[in-house]
């Protein structure tokens, strides 16, 4: 308890730190995998490729893709922009395809019904089958949320200060208070992450609560 | 008026959905297709609004040829009543029954002031318009399908299978709601349905459809239950069974008309205004 008391404002500004790394993957990838989900789950041709092609990015280890990354795209190693690039690809490797099973759950007859009254392919998105997916993709959201915000303590490894950090150092310092203080905190971002995604689901969804009631 | 001209219907495969059918539907009447599944009833309907595209043949409203129409504004100027009411789980009834006013362009608020109005018009309270459509019974949930079809005041309306999901008695009820709205609002219906009675019991004109949606009969249900044009139709209306072969009987000095069973089903009307006291 002395050590996170000495230590609060190095452990608030590492706090900090996560958060700026864990949600601007989760919005990319959520942004990224509603319409490639909508294009697999409506098109024979795209479907195999982009499932199973999105799919093989979470087979690749985390540390060789923080080291590809900068080879590609030419950031640098050590900069957030790495980590949320890296990040980005393992959410899309689960939300593609939690997308694509969102859009396929959307019922046919209500599609028809829309159909029927005059939607046009953009109102039919957005109206129609957007909403109408939102419980099956929140559900995969949720699992990105909480896995992002873990896999964000990898970085550290490599340099990127989060509240991974604390168990690098922890470890090498042998501060037992550290790691411990690192992987509470990084549960709790991850509770509160999700409890979020729930939060927002509810009130983006409110047909649900009323006809569960 | 809808006019089918010669329209096919032919799948991928060589399924003949339709082969060949040519109808017309007067302007003002209601015009019920009638026929087991796989007689190409539904899609005959879809023809119309060009959900599905004829292989050949055509099909006009008012003389134009609806290929010529863009599907949207086309769909939007059509109400379709849906089994089911095919209503969209997501949204309230209000914005249900406003669907096509909104997606026209007007204003959320008007279109859901209007919807309360349509409500009333199908006989339901403007306090289920908060509701979702899981929330109603069958019955509420086919009107509240003919409310949103009534919204953009279409001249024409397609109906498929509107009430087939509920029970005998609220069907009979919402049959006789619809036969009192299009007294007096006239609109041009095309109805479809498996159920001979329903097709009796709203179709000015009556069209018995074999598979490949070939014309079996076309009549008035008067015409085609005193005549039926051969076994096919006469096995589909019941002729011969129980139920439509009344006789009569004199109970008390009334005549009553009885089935086949001996089932009374009413009685004689000039009998029954002699008895009244």
């Amino acid at each position: 308890m002395t050590w996170l008391s000495q230590n609060l404002h190095i452990v608030w500004g590492l706090l900090a730190d996560h958060l700026l790394l864990s949600v601007p993957p989760i919005l990319l990838s959520l942004v990224i995998s509603v319409p490639l989900g909508r294009l697999a789950a409506g098109s024979r041709r795209w479907r195999t490729p982009l499932l199973t092609g999105t799919g093989l990015l979470y087979a690749i280890p985390s540390l060789p893709l923080f080291i590809i990354i900068p080879a590609i795209t030419g950031f640098a190693l050590r900069s957030p922009a790495t980590i949320i690039t890296a990040l980005t690809l393992y959410g899309c490797a689960l939300l593609v395809r939690g997308a694509a099973d969102a859009f396929a759950s959307v019922p046919e007859d209500v599609r028809l019904a829309a159909e029927a009254t005059g939607h046009s392919r953009w109102a039919m998105f957005w109206r129609v089958e957007l909403p109408l997916a939102g419980p099956v993709l929140l559900a995969s959201l949720r699992v990105v949320a909480v896995s992002t915000v873990s896999l964000v303590t990898v970085g550290a490894v490599i340099g990127i200060s989060s509240l991974g950090t604390l168990f690098t150092d922890g470890f090498q310092r042998g501060i037992e208070a550290s790691i411990l203080t690192g992987i509470v905190l990084t549960a709790a971002v991850a509770f509160a992450l999700d409890g979020l995604c729930v939060l927002a689901g509810r009130v983006a969804m409110p047909w649900r609560r009323a006809v569960a009631a | 008026m809808i006019e089918f001209d010669a329209v096919r219907k032919e799948y991928a495969g060589g399924t003949v959905a339709v082969a060949d059918f040519s109808l017309r539907v007067p302007t003002h009447s209601v015009v019920a297709l009638v026929g087991s599944s796989g007689s190409g009833k539904t899609t005959l309907l879809r023809m119309v609004n060009r959900m599905v595209e004829p292989t050949a043949g055509a099909v006009r409203i008012d003389g134009v040829d609806v290929r010529s129409i863009d599907a949207v504004p086309l769909r939007r100027s059509i109400g379709y009543v849906l089994q089911a009411g095919g209503l969209l789980p997501h949204r309230t009834v209000a914005d249900n029954v406003a669907t096509v006013p909104v997606l026209a362009g007007r204003s959320r608020r008007e279109a859901r002031s209007d919807a309360l109005g349509l409500l009333e018009r199908v006989g339901l309270d403007p306090a289920l318009a908060d509701r979702y459509p899981a929330q109603l019974s069958g019955g509420q949930q086919q009107r509240v399908g003919v409310a949103r079809a009534l919204a953009a005041d279409p001249s024409i309306l397609l109906m498929d299978e509107p009430f087939g999901a509920v029970d005998p008695i609220v069907r009979e009820q919402l049959q006789a709601e619809l036969r009192a709205l299009q007294a007096e609002l006239g609109k041009t219906v095309l109805f479809v349905t498996h159920d001979i009675d329903e097709a009796f019991a709203l179709g000015d004109e009556v069209i018995v459809l074999r598979e490949g949606a070939e014309i079996a009969q076309r009549g008035t249900p008067t015409e085609i239950l005193a005549s039926p044009a051969d076994d096919f139709v006469a096995s589909f209306v019941g002729a011969g069974t129980a139920r439509r072969t009344l006789r009569i009987r004199e109970v008390d000095g009334r005549r009553v008309v009885v089935d086949g069973d001996d089932r009374p089903t009413g009685v004689l009307e000039a009998d029954a205004r002699e008895g009244a006291p």
